[in-house]
């Protein structure tokens, strides 16, 4: 059961301080971690490969400092890193980040299963995911939250849809995007740590892929940019001390009279 | 003449909300650039009548691909089946919900049409004398709102979410055509099998599609305090949420979760107890039009975005707005 994990490496946005003033991020001293939303792909990864042995490649396309992400996956129990690193690669869409991300699979290969996270918490699309399966024309499962059963040939996934769950029978080699219910993270071990100082990470760049350029980074990129606002969080409401049961009482009172006045009961 | 296509869903037979949802975005912008608006349905089984609500809801024409092979989301051949329709009729711009089945059909087609695709957008607009479709939506856990364009490919494509706007009246005075497609057999992909659905409570209620959200935090304590939020959301025929502190602490499932990493909320009203509003919660309910906010700590972050805040014991005050809630129901004041 051999399995593919492309992650994320992105800015640590729970700790984000505004600038009041200025309505901008902060970003010194912003770290960086595993997008959070991989953590989940990746204990995903490490469970079937405890129960059907295998190897594990995590990969990541970004800057060479995105080789911490690799060496913390491979920390948490996966086996090879891979590095998908070069300046032309930069300024990319999820458009050309999935073509890139899918090119340096195929050289990996030898997979029976891609498990993505659902989407990355900075850009937050949850594109790359079905875009990769659409590149390498792998049958698709996206928001799995739990995997019934898996084999050589198939695996069976219940697929979070709006009224429930969705079961679907996928053949192998397949790609699933995971949500978190497929379980609870682990953390990095001692020993995986040492492994993962031991490991190698060799990096795919323009120079060793056969990649087609107009398809890659900035000029490779459909969408782009055009304006940034940085919205103030502040809608300035009224807010009350509630003291004592006469309190609450008055409290409440005014709660119900604004929802009514904004016609909300 | 340009086209602005939206796609509908269904569900065993039943239009889907969203589908008319889209049809007031599409309007929209069909209207600034004198495009017709379509709706586009790949399913099964579903009534002229129900076509016809297209139509009244503001679509100009409605593709109906009508297949038993259609009916579950299988997304290669959905994938296979849009594709197909955008090279034959060329439409300027597709939008889709942010559902399950939208975000993952919008990303696969982006790919096989090369094309540019933004999700979730919050806003949309056509540009003047480009006729590009602008793109809005939040960015790094709703920090920023950013704009996008895809200035160089076709079909311009976005996915809009579920509740960010209202679809516009019945009108059945408006006319429309209908027309109805085959499925063409080298369009199904056989590959993907589903073999059923499961709920798994009686009453799986759909977070995104509420209009009243309650929802509770780290503060609740406990999760048999759940059932004062229980209470106060049947009153309000809400839906029970919570934050990720919730979720990981076993108090609500998965599905309710609320924030980035879970669900994103549009409601008419959100209210959140015992939440202190970390900023990936708050990126969950920033669209919400009303926010009520109930903590016992006055610096707590949700009070910046609440419209309405309680500084006080949830324990305290939930019990009693239950209470004047139900003396509201029965005497109307």
């Amino acid at each position: 059961m051999n399995i593919i994990i492309p992650i994320k490496q992105v800015p640590e946005t729970s700790n984000v301080k505004m600038d009041k003033e200025t309505g901008t991020m902060i970003r010194d001293g912003v770290e960086t971690v595993i997008n959070p939303l991989d953590l989940y792909a990746i204990e995903l990864g490490i469970r079937l490969k405890e129960e059907h042995g295998g190897k594990i490649t995590v990969c990541t396309m970004g800057p060479p400092s995105a080789s911490k992400a690799l060496k913390e996956a491979i920390a948490m129990g996966c086996d090879a890193g891979v590095l998908i690193s070069d300046r032309k690669f930069a300024g990319a869409d999820t458009w050309a980040t999935s073509y890139t991300l899918s090119e340096a699979i195929k050289i990996i290969g030898d997979y029976d299963l891609v498990i993505a996270g659902e989407r990355a918490t900075d850009g937050d699309t949850g594109q790359v995911g079905p875009g990769i399966a659409a590149w390498l024309n792998l049958p698709l499962a996206t928001y799995v939250s739990k995997v019934d059963t898996i084999n050589q040939n198939s695996i069976t996934v219940e697929r979070l849809v709006e009224d429930g769950y969705q079961i679907l029978k996928l053949p192998l080699p397949a790609l699933i995007t995971v949500v978190k219910e497929v379980g609870v993270p682990r953390l990095p071990t001692l020993r995986g740590k040492k492994k993962a100082r031991a490991t190698n990470v060799p990096v795919f760049s323009t120079e060793n892929m056969n990649l087609d350029h107009s398809c890659i980074g900035l000029k490779g990129s459909p969408t782009r940019v055009v304006k940034i606002d940085y919205p103030k969080v502040s809608r300035a409401g009224k807010i009350m001390k509630v003291d004592g049961d006469d309190g609450v009482d008055s409290a409440v009172e005014e709660l119900l009279e604004f929802l009514i006045r904004r016609q909300l009961l | 003449m340009n086209s602005v296509w939206t796609i509908a869903e269904q569900s065993k037979g039943k239009l889907k909300a969203v589908s008319f949802e889209l049809l007031s975005r599409g309007r929209l912008l069909a209207d600034k650039m004198n495009a017709e608006l379509c709706s586009v349905l790949l399913g099964s089984a579903v009534s002229d009548s129900a076509l016809q609500e297209f139509i009244q809801r503001g679509a100009d024409v409605v593709y109906f691909v009508d297949s038993v092979r259609l009916e579950h989301f299988i997304v290669e051949t959905h994938s296979n089946v849009l594709t197909d329709l955008i090279r034959e009729y060329k439409p300027h711009t597709i939008l889709a919900a942010a559902t399950s089945s939208g975000r993952t059909l919008m990303p696969h087609v982006a790919i096989t049409v090369k094309t540019g695709l933004t999700a979730d957008c919050t806003e949309l607009d056509i540009e003047d004398g480009t006729n590009h479709l602008l793109q809005t939506r939040p960015a790094i856990g709703g920090n920023i709102m950013a704009t996008i364009k895809t200035p160089n490919h076709s079909p311009q494509m976005a996915t809009v979410r579920p509740k960010s706007s209202r679809p516009l009246p019945q009108d059945a005075t408006r006319t429309g055509k209908i027309i109805r497609l085959p499925l063409k057999d080298e369009m199904v992909d056989s590959r993907v099998q589903v073999l059923g659905y499961r709920t798994d409570k009686a009453d799986f209620s759909n977070i995104e599609e509420a209009e009243v959200v309650v929802a509770g935090g780290r503060g609740m304590k406990k999760a048999e305090n759940f059932a004062l939020l229980k209470t106060l959301a049947e009153k309000l025929g809400a839906v029970v949420g919570g934050s990720r502190d919730a979720v990981d602490r076993g108090w609500i499932t998965y599905p309710y979760q609320i924030g980035l990493s879970g669900k994103t909320i549009s409601p008419r009203l959100y209210i959140g107890a015992g939440i202190s509003g970390a900023i990936q919660h708050l990126a969950g309910i920033k669209t919400a039009e009303c926010i009520v906010a109930i903590n016992s700590d006055p610096e707590a972050n949700i009070f910046d975005l609440a419209d309405f805040g309680l500084v006080g014991d949830l324990f305290a005050i939930l019990p009693k707005l239950n209470a004047r809630l139900d003396r509201y129901a029965k005497e109307g004041k």
